[in-house]
């Protein structure tokens, strides 16, 4: 059911059947590390290149979620998904090796978000039963995609975020599964491109922020929820001082935020791993969400999480052409 | 002077952006680079790689029959390499994120810069790969150099 201009409320519950993460070293030497049970410890996975290695880790937590859902790739209706590399390499080249119905997504780092807003409401207009929505990010094969080689002595300001090497499966059914406690999508909302003209490409939190702001206000308004409704907020990658900016906007607007919102690369990664604002890339929201949030909504630790991906729009040439970065955001509620 | 103070700021679009509120709340809040904590191991890392080059210049006065120049040329040469060589190593990357401009600016930063994008690009190929990236950071640099020392020579050929 439609709620507002950009909300969805979804008319079944739209199940999180199963989740599968893999990431990398450092990831799992962060906060999250006893959530993170497949571990990469060489970030070149046995390839030629770090765009094959994060291809094969999209193929390896594919494979590992259909066994973890025991279904085969005949009884998934759709796979769709994407990552940060150039014309989503990584999840195309892993896609060649399932027979499935596939689309590519690419919405930066809410790609996340903008999978699972898509299938929960293809699933629940009726004819799809299951989709897999899968993302990944590698920081090396991102490094250089968005900005130097790796060898290249320069220094990190700052602001700068770590791309994290990470790659997050789902499995969205219209089935509930025979488990007591199951996490289902329940509502959507799909952001619009925001621009404030932050144009610093090193500062993406301050560039997403506003995106982030807007889906919030929008979904809070628009389903007439507040802030507490939900046990936790989580925004995909806005970093420690986007996260910051985004609280402010909402304090300035009149919305509060609780003290449990938070911020996916926020919590990946903890001071001490100097990776400055955080971790951020299509994997962080993925992988929080599968290893962290949906194993604590199991647990019975949180009832209601609203999961907020977060994206910089930009490219390698958009800033050299003079153009500020467009955010965007997608917030997914998801309830047990 | 208006004009010049307009051109000194770095952004003169964000100045009359109808988000301008926003902008200046981020720059007012956003982190700094903590200038001490940059600017020390900068100068020492900056400081030591010229001590190294120094000590390769004197070495090579007292051990070959160089001229000045020959020193000179020689001493570059040898810093050009062992930048190269603790790039290949995968160290000079972990040296520059603790000096920064410290050791991007001697000659080894520059070596650094052509190597890095070299190794990076190995794996499109040699042509397309390593031939055609290897000079897409040093690229800049050499062109502005050569141009500015065609200009400095012309100025010089004029008033000399």
């Amino acid at each position: 059911m439609k709620k507002g201009k950009q909300s969805y409320l979804l008319n079944n519950r739209i199940f999180v059947k199963d989740t599968s993460v893999l990431v990398g070293k450092r990831e799992s030497e962060g906060p999250l590390k006893e959530y993170f049970y497949d571990v990469l410890e060489d970030d070149l996975f046995n390839s030629k290149s770090y765009e094959l290695a994060e291809c094969k880790m999209q193929r390896h937590t594919l494979q590992n979620l259909l066994k973890k859902c025991e279904m085969k790739i005949d009884d998934v209706d759709c796979l769709m998904g994407g990552d940060l590399q150039n014309q989503i390499f990584a999840t195309s080249f892993a896609a060649r090796e399932f027979h499935a119905s596939f689309l590519g997504l690419y919405g930066a780092c809410s790609t996340f978000g903008e999978g699972l807003a898509l299938a929960s409401l293809l699933i629940d207009g009726g004819d799809f039963k299951n989709i897999v929505v899968t993302t990944s990010s590698h920081f090396s094969s991102a490094e250089r995609n968005y900005r130097f080689p790796l060898e290249l002595g320069n220094q990190r300001t700052p602001l700068s975020q770590w791309t994290v090497t990470a790659s997050g499966s789902v499995m969205l059914s219209c089935d509930r599964p025979e488990e007591e406690i199951v996490p289902a999508i329940t509502a959507v909302t799909i952001g619009k491109t925001i621009d404030y003209g932050v144009t610093d490409a090193n500062d993406m939190g301050a560039a997403m922020a506003p995106a982030a702001f807007d889906t919030l206000k929008t979904h809070f308004s628009e389903l007439s929820r507040s802030p507490s409704y939900y046990d936790a907020i989580f925004t995909g990658d806005l970093g420690i001082f986007g996260l910051d900016l985004c609280a402010h906007l909402l304090e300035q607007d009149g919305i509060t935020m609780p003290k449990s919102f938070s911020d996916c690369g926020k919590i990946i990664f903890s001071e001490k791993q100097k990776v400055f604002m955080g971790g951020s890339g299509a994997g962080c929201s993925s992988a929080v969400f599968g290893a962290y949030i949906y194993e604590l909504m199991k647990k019975g630790e949180l009832k209601k999480v609203l999961l907020v991906p977060t994206g910089a729009l930009l490219n390698k040439d958009s800033p050299l052409q003079k153009q500020s970065i467009p955010g965007i955001a997608h917030a997914v509620a998801i309830e047990v | 002077m208006k004009q010049l103070k307009n051109l000194l700021k770095k952004k003169t679009n964000e100045e009359n952006h109808e988000n301008k509120e926003y902008l200046d709340y981020v720059h007012k809040t956003a982190p700094r680079t903590k200038e001490l904590k940059t600017l020390v191991p900068a100068f020492l890392v900056g400081g030591a790689i010229c001590m190294v080059g120094q000590l390769v210049s004197d070495l090579l006065k007292m051990w070959t029959d160089l001229d000045k120049e020959g020193i000179a040329t020689a001493t570059s040469i040898i810093m050009i390499f062992l930048g190269s060589f603790f790039t290949g190593l995968g160290l000079y990357d972990r040296l520059g994120r603790i000096a920064g401009g410290g050791s991007i600016v001697p000659i080894t930063g520059f070596a650094n810069s052509i190597v890095s994008p070299a190794m990076e690009f190995n794996r499109e190929g040699v042509t397309f790969g390593i031939c055609a990236q290897m000079f897409v950071i040093a690229g800049p640099i050499v062109v502005l150099g050569i141009s500015v020392s065609v200009l400095v020579g012309l100025v010089y050929m004029i008033f000399a």
